[in-house]
């Protein structure tokens, strides 16, 4: 059961890299004359197809990058000559370590926020709550980054560029980056808030939450006893689908406050068509939010009778 | 904070407005058109307003605008005056007339994406769940295969390989875009599809053309509508997005996203003006979430009867 | 014989949220019950009994509000009692057991889990003998495996075992007053039976007074000793199981068995070669065989009911005849000659002579589209109808099931009744002119006195149009009224068949006996004179 979900989470990830891969088959016209300019000599256009083992068939180009990429190299970068797994190793614990701080803040916040809200249903406190996030859910990243720049970089209490580099502390990071993550951290809450809320509406209408209080139980005890069990699987969704979501909001975020991360580091490179640093980090992003999709499902499976104990 | 409080008094006139215009609406019409305006909540009154006023602004921006969309007029960010009422920008356009031609930009392309993927979306998602079998099970695992990849950074990849044209971004953000209608196209067609007026068609021995159009449609319309909306939220915000990457609608053309990162260096001196337009993009993608929360409420709310 | 009073609940109001405000759902209910005795609350859909089942536990679902009345149980007032003092009670001294048990159990939790919690946390007892009582009432309530049973959760456990297990969970305290809401309803009529009959046997073994919400009267007087009618909110009559079902005061109280006494007049046996014919059909879904060697002839004029439980094969049977189904082998007649097997293969006027009407007229009938094109579209499309003529023969049509044409032709579905939609579906059936009308369980989401209109609706129909029915039911009361021929199935097969004198009458093969002796009967001994002859035969 669990096993068929990874062997088919591995086989969405192979697939996911042939459809990246293939993406850069579709480039109009050859890459090495694309890369060197239209001025380029055709000898020196011959040596670097050579170097970039351009003249091999599709089919051994992929197996190559795809081997290389599992082994940590994706070869070289078309812009700077150097070696993408450095540019890649430099930045990568950045945007885990962003994403993270957000995910650790947005969290609990939003799922509380999402229970307390459905318990208190067409409440002020709902109503409140539900404008607030649809409000925030319609902003783009760079509106919300630039407000919290306005009004707590403006006033000295948070820097807005992050300046940081592998010696810095802990808490001098987490000081550092609290812009970025917090931007990220509204922005995500929103849509788990929401969907958490939902998500707990739909359970409490259930006949046997009803059966539950006729039992006498509290309520405390209906929601922790009843509901919640049964509300592991849609909030563990919930909540891989806004880390996935993450993975994309930090682009735009690392841009907007200087932020040494993958984010950075693609879109510098889709600027310069550096098409082999664009592969290894969309692969990246991509690994992520499958293996995430995919740890959510095997969690939600093991948290449901239904699926642990056939009939 | 002067700017504070007039941007709150611009919104608490816009509702005020809106609420004028919904009392008219009670009391001008008659029948199932005054029964919606008598539902409708303040919030979805407001958001009809401003989506008007942004279509009126778009259609009419050369009439508004006071200076035209691409020439330097005046010196680099000058300040706010009567000549220039939000100052110029990075080279000397003029900040007013390019906001209001950025309706007219960034809304009319955003706005054509979102009905291309809809269209292809729609129409493909529809099929796969009457016709089921191999042409589902296909359609469907490709649509899968394409959405484990994060869309922003699909998109991304995407526009590496085709460049950056105003072409090329439609084409791409639409194809990224369709894969989710499809999706939810086909959830709520296979919903209706199981239906036994639906078999009844079938058993009266009518064509998939008439079976999509007569039958499944009508019945999938107030998610759809609801889903026109989201998508144009998302698309929206996307297209603003690689814009302010410097990776969308590109200039001289004039757009919100590239606006706000063209003049982001001002926001470190706590200037608001390049704010102004990643406000009008939040307004309007404000006002069609209003929009569609109504929507899915009344949808719901029907279902229930 | 009157002992003390348990529960005395006098004019009791209750209101529900609709749109903006509210209404009345319950307009001044007055309930008297003694300790050990068991009321029968009956009424048809919206006649609010659940929701004085449950005000009877003190408890208004979301969206309703109890506005008037007392609710005294055992000296405590429910209405005004500290939400603490009601929960105590609760579970401990007031259970509930609910229509769909498979809904009712929480899936996440083991059955003895859940039957354990109102014991331990009320502290009647400490878990371990919780358990040990659990099994002990799983045995009296007849479930197999008692001791293992309740280690299972939900989803392993069939329907009316689960519905046993539910009862055994209500009584885990001991209360001196349960709520049954409908609790056999969504069973079939042999596992309605045992259900019924455990469900009796526990409440007298215990001296439980209960409250046994149903909307079937047959099925309450095995169980009550007084019953009450309710009609939209309101009592209608309250008499002892005995008297009320002797001599009812309300013609309401009456009509509520009308269709088991709505028959028509036996038909002279055929003469003519049949319409229809099912010949040694086998099929499948996939490798999973659902129907084996079946034959069935259908004549003009006449009906034919083809009767078994869920999974017998009924349904798929009118799937292979509309084509829905291709056969693996076998083949389906039409005036003698075969049809093709799959509906792509039909010509249309073969599709026009066999039309069909469906259970749920909810679901039957496209929601966005006015009657004018749901009734004209068969007449459109199989005749050539069109404009003038077309309108002339959708107002005739309207006119034939008995709606107003000016009134209704302009309508959507959603602006109808449940019987008028269903009168809807008869229509449309109709506009193509057939020769056979498969009817898949017309009746059965249908309110009692609405079934026997639309039962006369459809033999006034078939006299006019000499048409051709086939009446797929588990209902054996609508065979009795209406059939001329009747075919038993079970898994799949044809058990026996014929015309219907023989098949009501003795002998039969066992499974028929089985089905026939299960529907209950208006006799308040039915019940226990079954089990008593049940319990007789050897084996």
């Amino acid at each position: 059961m669990i096993l068929t979900r990874v062997a088919l989470g591995i086989g969405l990830l192979f697939v996911v890299s042939l459809v990246i891969f293939w993406a850069t088959e579709l480039l109009p016209g050859d890459l090495a004359t694309q890369l060197l300019g239209q001025s380029a000599t055709p000898e020196t256009v011959a040596a670097l197809r050579a170097q970039l083992g351009l003249n091999d068939p599709a089919p051994l180009r992929y197996w190559n990058w795809l081997t290389g990429a599992l082994t940590g190299d994706f070869g070289m970068s078309m812009g700077n000559g150097r070696p993408i797994s450095d540019l890649i190793a430099a930045r990568l614990g950045n945007t885990v370590f962003l994403a993270l701080y957000a995910a650790a803040l947005s969290v609990p916040i939003s799922l509380i926020l999402g229970i307390l809200a459905a318990l208190w249903r067409n409440s002020f406190f709902d109503r409140a709550a539900n404008a607030g996030a649809l409000t925030a859910i319609s902003f783009p990243e760079f509106f919300v980054a630039y407000i919290l720049v306005l009004w707590l970089a403006q006033t000295g209490l948070f820097p807005s560029m992050v300046r940081i580099n592998p010696t810095t502390g802990l808490a001098e990071r987490l000081y550092m980056t609290f812009l970025p993550a917090l931007t990220l951290t509204l922005v995500v809450t929103a849509h788990m808030m929401r969907m958490t809320r939902a998500a707990i509406i739909n359970l409490m209408a259930s006949p046997y939450i009803e059966m539950a209080r006729l039992k006498g139980m509290s309520p405390l005890r209906v929601v922790l006893r009843h509901a919640l069990p049964n509300a592991l699987a849609p909030i563990i969704n919930v909540i891989a689908l806004n880390l996935a979501y993450l993975i994309t909001g930090v682009v735009v975020v690392e841009v907007v406050f200087v932020y040494p991360g993958l984010g950075q580091l693609m879109v510098d490179a889709v600027s310069n068509r550096d098409i082999a640093v664009v592969q290894a980090v969309a692969l990246i992003f991509a690994a992520a939010y499958v293996a995430l999709n995919l740890i959510a499902d095997v969690l939600s499976t093991i948290t449901n009778p239904r699926l642990m104990h056939r009939r | 904070m002067g700017f504070a409080t007039s941007v709150a008094l611009g919104l608490a006139g816009l509702f005020a407005i809106a609420w004028l215009m919904r009392a008219g609406a009670r009391a001008m019409f008659a029948g199932s058109a005054r029964a919606i305006a008598h539902d409708m909540p303040l919030t979805a009154a407001f958001g009809i307003l401003v989506i008007g006023v942004y279509a009126a602004v778009a259609i009419a921006a050369p009439a508004l605008a006071p200076f035209p969309e691409r020439e330097i007029v005046g010196g680099q960010f000058q300040a706010w005056s009567a000549a220039h009422p939000l100052g110029t920008d990075r080279i000397g356009r003029d900040m007013l007339s390019r906001l209001i031609y950025g309706a007219r930009n960034t809304v009319g392309i955003a706005f054509a994406t979102t009905a291309l993927a809809f269209v292809v979306g729609a129409v493909l998602g529809l099929w796969a769940a009457l016709v089921g079998g191999w042409l589902d099970q296909g359609l469907s695992r490709f649509v899968d295969a394409l959405m484990a990849i994060p869309a922003l950074i699909f998109s991304l990849l995407l526009l590496t390989i085709f460049g950056t044209s105003v072409i090329t971004l439609i084409l791409v953000i639409a194809a990224v875009d369709a894969t989710r209608v499809f999706r939810l196209a086909r959830a709520v067609a296979q919903g209706i599809v199981v239906m036994d007026y639906i078999e009844a068609a079938k058993l009266r021995g009518e064509g998939s053309w008439f079976l999509i159009r007569r039958e499944i449609l009508p019945n999938a319309m107030a998610p759809l509508v609801a889903e026109f909306g989201l998508r144009f939220c998302f698309v929206f915000l996307s297209i603003s997005s690689l814009s302010f990457l410097g990776l969308g609608i590109q200039p001289p053309t004039a757009d919100w996203g590239s606006m706000v990162k063209d003049n982001a260096t001002l926001i470190t001196f706590g200037d608001v003006t390049p704010l102004l337009p990643a406000g009008c993009i939040a307004l309007l993608t404000v006002a069609v979430n209003f929009v569609v929360d109504w929507q899915l409420h009344r949808a719901s709310g029907l279902k229930e009867q | 014989m009157a002992r003390e009073i348990l529960l005395k609940i006098e004019g009791l109001r209750i209101e529900g949220r609709a749109g903006d405000g509210w209404t009345e759902i319950v307009k001044g209910i007055d309930l008297t019950l003694h300790k050990g005795e068991v009321l029968g609350l009956i009424g048809e859909s919206g006649a609010g009994k659940s929701t004085v089942g449950l005000a009877a536990m003190g408890f208004a679902r979301d969206g309703c509000r109890i506005t008037g009345g007392s609710i005294m149980f055992d000296g405590i007032d429910l209405r005004t009692a500290p939400e603490p003092q009601r929960r105590a009670l609760r579970g401990a001294r007031i259970a509930y057991v609910a229509q769909s048990a498979a809904a009712s159990f929480n899936p996440a939790h083991k059955l003895i889990d859940q039957y354990c919690e109102a014991p331990v946390i009320h502290a009647v007892m400490d878990r371990a003998r919780a358990e040990h009582d659990a099994i002990d009432l799983y045995r009296r309530m007849q479930l197999p495996n008692p001791e293992d049973i309740g280690f299972r959760y939900p989803h392993q456990v069939s329907g009316g075992q689960l519905q046993r297990a539910m009862t055994a969970m209500a009584m885990a305290c001991r209360p001196d007053l349960i709520i049954f809401d409908e609790p056999t309803t969504a069973l079939d009529v042999t596992t309605q039976i045992e259900v019924l009959a455990a469900i009796r046997d526990i409440v007298r073994q215990f001296d439980t007074a209960a409250i046994y919400i149903t909307h079937d009267l047959a099925v309450v007087a095995q169980a009550a000793d007084r019953i009450k009618v309710l009609l939209r909110g309101q009592e209608v009559e309250e008499a002892p199981t005995r008297t009320m079902l002797a001599a009812p005061r309300e013609d309401y109280t009456r009509s509520l068995w009308a269709v088991r006494s709505f028959a028509r007049p036996e038909q002279p046996p055929p003469t003519d070669a049949p319409i229809l014919s099912v010949r040694n059909v086998t099929a499948a879904y996939g490798k999973v065989a659902v129907l084996e060697d079946v034959s069935f002839d259908i004549h003009p004029g006449r009906t034919i009911a083809i009767v078994g439980e869920s999974g017998s094969g009924k349904s798929t049977a009118a799937r292979v005849i509309t084509g829905l189904l291709p056969p693996k082998s076998g083949a389906v007649l039409f005036e003698g000659k075969p049809l093709p097997p799959a509906l792509k293969g039909r010509k249309r006027d073969q599709l026009r002579q066999v039309q069909m009407i469906y259970q749920m007229a909810d679901t039957a009938l496209n929601p966005k589209l006015r009657l004018r094109e749901l009734i004209g579209r068969p007449a459109q499309m199989y005749l050539g109808l069109e404009g003038k003529a077309l309108e002339t023969r959708v107002r005739d049509l309207l006119d034939l099931i008995e709606l107003d044409p000016d009134t209704y032709i302009d309508r959507l579905p959603g602006e109808l009744s449940g019987g008028q939609k269903q009168r809807i579906g008869i229509a449309r059936a109709l506009a193509a002119e057939p020769k056979v009308i498969i009817c898949d369980e017309v009746t059965s989401a249908l309110d009692q006195i609405v079934q026997e209109g639309i039962l006369k609706l459809l033999t006034r129909l078939q006299d006019e149009f000499r048409l051709a029915y086939m009446f797929i039911t588990h209902d054996l009361a609508t065979v009795r009224a209406i059939a001329d021929d009747v075919v038993v199935m079970q898994k799949g097969r044809v058990i026996e068949q014929g015309p219907k004198a023989r098949m009501f009458t003795p002998p039969h093969e066992p499974y028929t006996e089985l089905l026939l002796s299960s529907v209950p009967e208006m006799d308040p001994d039915w019940l226990t004179r079954l089990l008593d002859r049940r319990a007789a035969l050897p084996g």
